[in-house]
């Protein structure tokens, strides 16, 4: 009898146990991303989320209820993007959608979460209009944004004494915002500069001889670097092979980011001021903490990708944890002055007045390591004091 | 003068690059007329191999022959891939109407593509340096590579072994026989077969020993097939299709130009090979060294096309019920399937736009979508700057693509073939790079947003309407004019243009005001587009775009009435269907390459030629 009532006790409690993870219906976060045709970025991007998902759901989920993200490939199309947010929204019963790296697809996402009163949360794209002149109340970002990254890039090029400078950078938006952000900068900081060439390579289609060819004609003391991927790659080779950078401080966006730099090797090129993730080098505390478990989660070493994607969906669960509910509004009110505590990158806030997180970035320089670039002399810098004043914001975004 | 002479050098270094994978491209096409879009991932697999084989292949053969032998084996194995794609996709359908094969090439395209994410992973790899050759000559004074000078070097020899080959062989005497009269060929006692196959694997080897020459210089990714599949037909058009001299000079002109655009209009990099094709073809029709095509000779492959006669009654009852169901759907469906049915209205009415230039008029274009997204933008940048009403904004889509069309087509009609294709291929870049480089206006790739339909239309139900409505009617439309007494001269001048003009039709003005009515109704499309999504981007008018709505028609059936309209749906319903899996290119590809090999005459003529053998419909003759 002893035995048997044990046996029953012992039965309920496994049933009690096991059931808030199965009688609870997940909470339902969609995500739109270029899968296949960025899969290089895309795929730590989901295994950070992943990692957070797991962590998150193993904690007791949020509200009591687990988390669960529905990843999907939108081709890198804007308009597949924006019919896949609806029937995540209407058809899969996702509270919210986040995703996209490529900018437009961000900007198409943003617009139409504003016209159909969705939450969207831009994890990647860098685009400063993103939150500011097409900035609405239904979008917030977490990454820091070109604007700040190449503020950065040009207070560390205001303190050398090179009076000339050359510009390389992908012949779009992100390329020419880049460009110009790194010129307004520099030139408020040291009005003396003057920039002799701009090179506009065709993204991913760089002729890269060309390119070194034409940035040596005019030169500059300084060069400016916004290329990446495989551009960026024949850039530096071409470049080193021919001796452009001899001498000459190299200013360069992301290079530093393992997406970027793990594919140089050896090639790497040293002394370059570059902005990056340095993870194998972080000290004790939630940044290292993440790396490790990161590394027993995917046997891989975490890419800025892996921090986006992990970062971004702790902001999720916090967002939905402090409203307390899943209705947009909610949401949304929860996002506008949330703060994340513990992220690896420490405590964050989606600021209220631009929905822009806090979210920083490295910048150091490289140096070679057992045949591989690392960033070394780095420093953690938070984004606020890049960024254009609060009424100048205020003037940017369009009243909502 | 060093500098210049540098920069010349670069220029040579580049052509030798872009001729070798050019050159495999123009055999191909001289001989089997297959315009091989797969060609770009020929060149991707010729990378990829070189990576491994050079990771491997030094260790055991030393450092000089390991690099060399990796780069010869290399174009080896991507030749017996070519023979491989040639066997299994190609040979079943040389019989297809012309161009069909495109279809197939671009299945193969999606499935290299995720075939090669499997094997070799996302990240881009760095290819090996060549040994010995790292570090740079001095040539007064100026830096020049010294594996540039290498490659400038092996030109020529390329060049005079394929000469050689196409020259002074038995096989190249077949070769050349074949390109000129391949029936001939082939009544002669040449097996064909092997020949054609023999043809593909050369310049599918040509392909890979181009992407593994190319590895010094920079190294392998999953973005190169589709990086230079543009540069390559632009060289092989500007040559003359199926020249190998003719694609030397073209490697060298667009290289060189390139070279100097980069350090004179830094800016031109998106644009400047597309001005130069544009040019050429205008004042030269068929490429600097291509010869005029003779009329017939790859016209009507296959068997002769049955009359193209309007609904009977059965058809029309079917359309009608059709359309009670989809007028009906809202009732009953959840907001989503609204959704994508209003994105598959939208792209069938583009796909009958081109349906209608490409199957009634028999002129191909691989630009349509200049005139899908010029709409669409039309009506953005009226929203945008003129905050005029989406009533008129939307009316104002198609008229500006009509206009564009004009200007356009005025220039277009006078080619013929793939020719007239590349020219309308050219003009749909300029028009996208004006979209993406004129930022002031168009806001560069950020795009246009916010443009959303009126009150009255906003919301799922509403806009459905709207576009089932004006989609119905667009197709209808067309249908109407291709019975038209214009669609018969359409059509006439599409089979036999002298007899045409004989009978005192004005040929090429019927052509032309066809094409300006396609590129209105592509317009129309976009209009809808861009209220259905709130927002357009130059990816709108993207090439991909147009071979979106090219392979569909052919998809769908280019000599029957609705291939369009059904392959456009098919490929739509498969493409939501499939997205949501992790290896959907792989699937994706192998079903098209599956309904080209089982549905020759795309998949409204198949089914017609099915249900005429199995006595369900009545036989098409040639009545009248």
């Amino acid at each position: 009898m002893n035995i048997f009532r044990s046996l029953l006790a012992a039965a309920t409690a496994v049933t009690l146990l096991a059931s808030p993870s199965l009688a609870e219906e997940p909470i339902k976060i969609g995500d739109i991303n270029h899968y296949k045709r960025m899969a290089a970025f895309a795929d730590p991007y989901r295994k950070g989320i992943e990692l957070a998902m797991s962590q998150v759901n193993a904690k007791g989920g949020v509200l009591g209820r687990p988390m669960e993200f529905i990843f999907r490939d939108d081709q890198g199309d804007p308009g597949e993007a924006v019919k896949i947010a609806e029937e995540l929204m209407t058809r899969d019963g996702a509270v919210m959608f986040t995703g996209a790296i490529l900018s437009n697809v961000g900007i198409a996402l943003s617009s139409f979460a504003k016209e159909k009163n969705y939450l969207y949360l831009a994890g990647e794209p860098l685009a400063d209009t993103l939150v500011w002149q097409s900035g609405n109340a239904n979008t917030f970002r977490l990454r820091v944004s070109t604007w700040v990254q190449a503020a950065m890039l040009a207070e560390a090029a205001a303190k050398t004494d090179a009076k000339t400078y050359a510009a390389i950078a992908p012949n779009y938006s992100y390329g020419t915002s880049a460009v110009e952000a790194f010129k307004t900068v520099l030139k408020q900081l040291k009005p003396d500069v003057e920039f002799v060439g701009e090179q506009w390579p065709a993204l991913f289609k760089i002729d890269a001889a060309a390119e070194v060819q034409a940035l040596e004609r005019v030169k500059p003391d300084a060069i400016f670097n916004v290329t990446f991927g495989t551009d960026l790659a024949k850039f530096v080779r071409e470049g080193t092979d021919r001796g452009l950078f001899d001498g000459r401080p190299v200013y360069s966006m992301l290079t530093g980011e393992p997406e970027y730099l793990e594919p140089l090797g050896e090639e790497s090129p040293e002394d370059w001021i570059v902005t990056g993730y340095p993870w194998y080098d972080l000290p004790d505390g939630p940044g290292k903490t993440f790396v490790t478990d990161y590394e027993a989660f995917t046997g891989e070493t975490p890419k800025m990708g892996s921090l986006v994607g992990y970062t971004m969906a702790l902001s999720v669960a916090a967002a939905i944890e402090k409203a307390g509910a899943t209705d947009t509004a909610s949401l949304i009110k929860a996002f506008e002055g949330l703060k994340v505590p513990e992220t690896p990158v420490g405590e964050l806030e989606y600021r209220a007045l631009d929905h822009q997180s806090t979210f920083g970035a490295w910048i150091g320089k490289l140096a070679l390591k057992d045949g591989q670039g690392v960033m070394v002399d780095w420093s953690y810098k938070n984004p606020v004091a890049y960024m254009p004043s609060d009424d100048e914001i205020k003037a940017m975004r369009p009243a909502n | 003068m060093g500098f210049f002479f540098a920069q010349l050098l670069t220029g040579l270094s580049n052509a030798a690059g872009l001729f070798l994978v050019a050159s495999g491209l123009s055999l191909i096409f001289g001989v089997t007329r297959i315009v091989n879009f797969a060609h770009g991932s020929f060149y991707m697999l010729g990378a990829y191999f070189g990576v491994t084989l050079m990771g491997i292949l030094p260790d055991y053969l030393g450092s000089h022959v390991g690099f060399w032998g990796s780069i010869v084996l290399t174009g080896v194995i991507v030749g017996l891939v070519g023979a491989l794609v040639e066997i299994v996709v190609l040979r079943p359908i040389y019989r297809a109407p012309e161009l069909f094969q495109l279809v197939a090439t671009f299945g193969v395209i999606l499935m290299i593509q995720d075939l090669a994410l499997m094997s070799w992973g996302a990240e881009d790899i760095m290819g090996a340096r060549a040994p010995g050759l790292r570090g740079v000559f001095r040539i007064f004074g100026e830096p020049i590579p010294k594996y540039d000078i290498v490659l400038i070097c092996i030109t020529p020899f390329i060049l005079i072994a394929l000469w050689w080959l196409i020259a002074k062989t038995r096989l190249g005497i077949l070769v050349r026989a074949a390109t000129q009269d391949r029936e001939m060929v082939g009544a002669l006692g040449v097996n064909q077969r092997w020949l054609f196959t023999g043809v593909f694997a050369l310049g599918s080897a040509l392909a890979g020993w181009g992407g593994a020459l190319q590895l010094p210089k920079g190294g392998a990714d999953l973005l190169m097939d589709m990086n230079i599949i543009g540069p390559l037909f632009v060289v092989v058009v500007i040559g003359g299709m199926g020249s190998l001299p003719g694609a030397f000079i073209a490697s060298v002109i667009i290289s060189v130009l390139n070279v100097f655009g980069v350090t004179y209009m830094p800016q031109s990099t998106l644009v400047l090979m597309f001005v130069v094709m544009a040019i050429v073809l205008i004042f030269r029709p068929y490429g600097l060294l291509g010869k005029e095509e003779v009329a017939g000779e790859h016209g009507q492959v296959g068997a002769p096309e049955a009359p193209i006669r309007p609904f009977g009654r059965t058809g029309r009852l079917a359309v009608t019920g059709l359309l009670a169901v989809l007028a009906l759907l809202p009732l009953v469906s959840d907001p989503f399937l609204l959704v994508l049915m209003t994105d598959i209205i939208i792209f069938a009415l583009f796909a009958a736009s081109l349906h209608f230039i490409l199957g009634a008029g028999g002129l191909t274009s691989f630009g349509h979508a200049a005139f899908y997204g010029g709409g669409a933008y039309v009506a953005a940048l009226l929203v945008t700057y003129a905050k005029a009403p989406m009533e008129i904004a939307f009316i104002a889509a198609p008229i500006g693509a009509g206009m564009l069309a004009l200007v356009v087509g005025w220039f277009c009609i006078r080619l013929s073939g793939v020719y007239l294709a590349m020219l309308t291929l050219a003009f749909s870049q300029l028009v996208w790079s004006l979209a993406f480089q004129w930022r002031s206006v168009t806001r560069g790739d950020d795009g246009l947003i916010n443009i959303w339909p009126s009150d009255w239309l906003s919301g799922q139900v509403p806009y459905y309407y709207f576009t089932l409505v004006i989609g119905a009617a667009g197709i209808l439309f067309l249908r109407h004019v291709i019975h038209a007494p214009f669609g018969y001269a359409l059509r006439a001048a599409r089979d036999s243009a002298r007899q045409a003009e004989a009978t005192g039709i004005n040929v090429k003005r019927v052509q032309y005001l066809a094409f300006a009515l396609a590129g209105a109704l592509a317009g129309l499309a976009g209009g809808l587009f861009v209220f259905a999504k709130g927002s357009v981007f130059p990816t709108e008018l993207e090439i991909g775009k147009s071979f979106d709505a090219l392979i569909v028609v052919f998809l769908g059936g280019i000599k029957t009435l609705s291939g369009g309209v059904v392959g456009a749906a098919f490929m739509a319903t498969v493409e939501d269907w499939l997205t949501r899996m992790e290896y959907w290119r792989l699937m994706l590809g192998m079903l098209i390459i599956a309904v080209v090999i089982l549905a020759p005459e795309g998949i409204v003529g198949s089914a017609r030629r099915l249900g005429e053998r199995l006595g369900l419909i009545k036989r098409a003759e040639a009545e009248e």
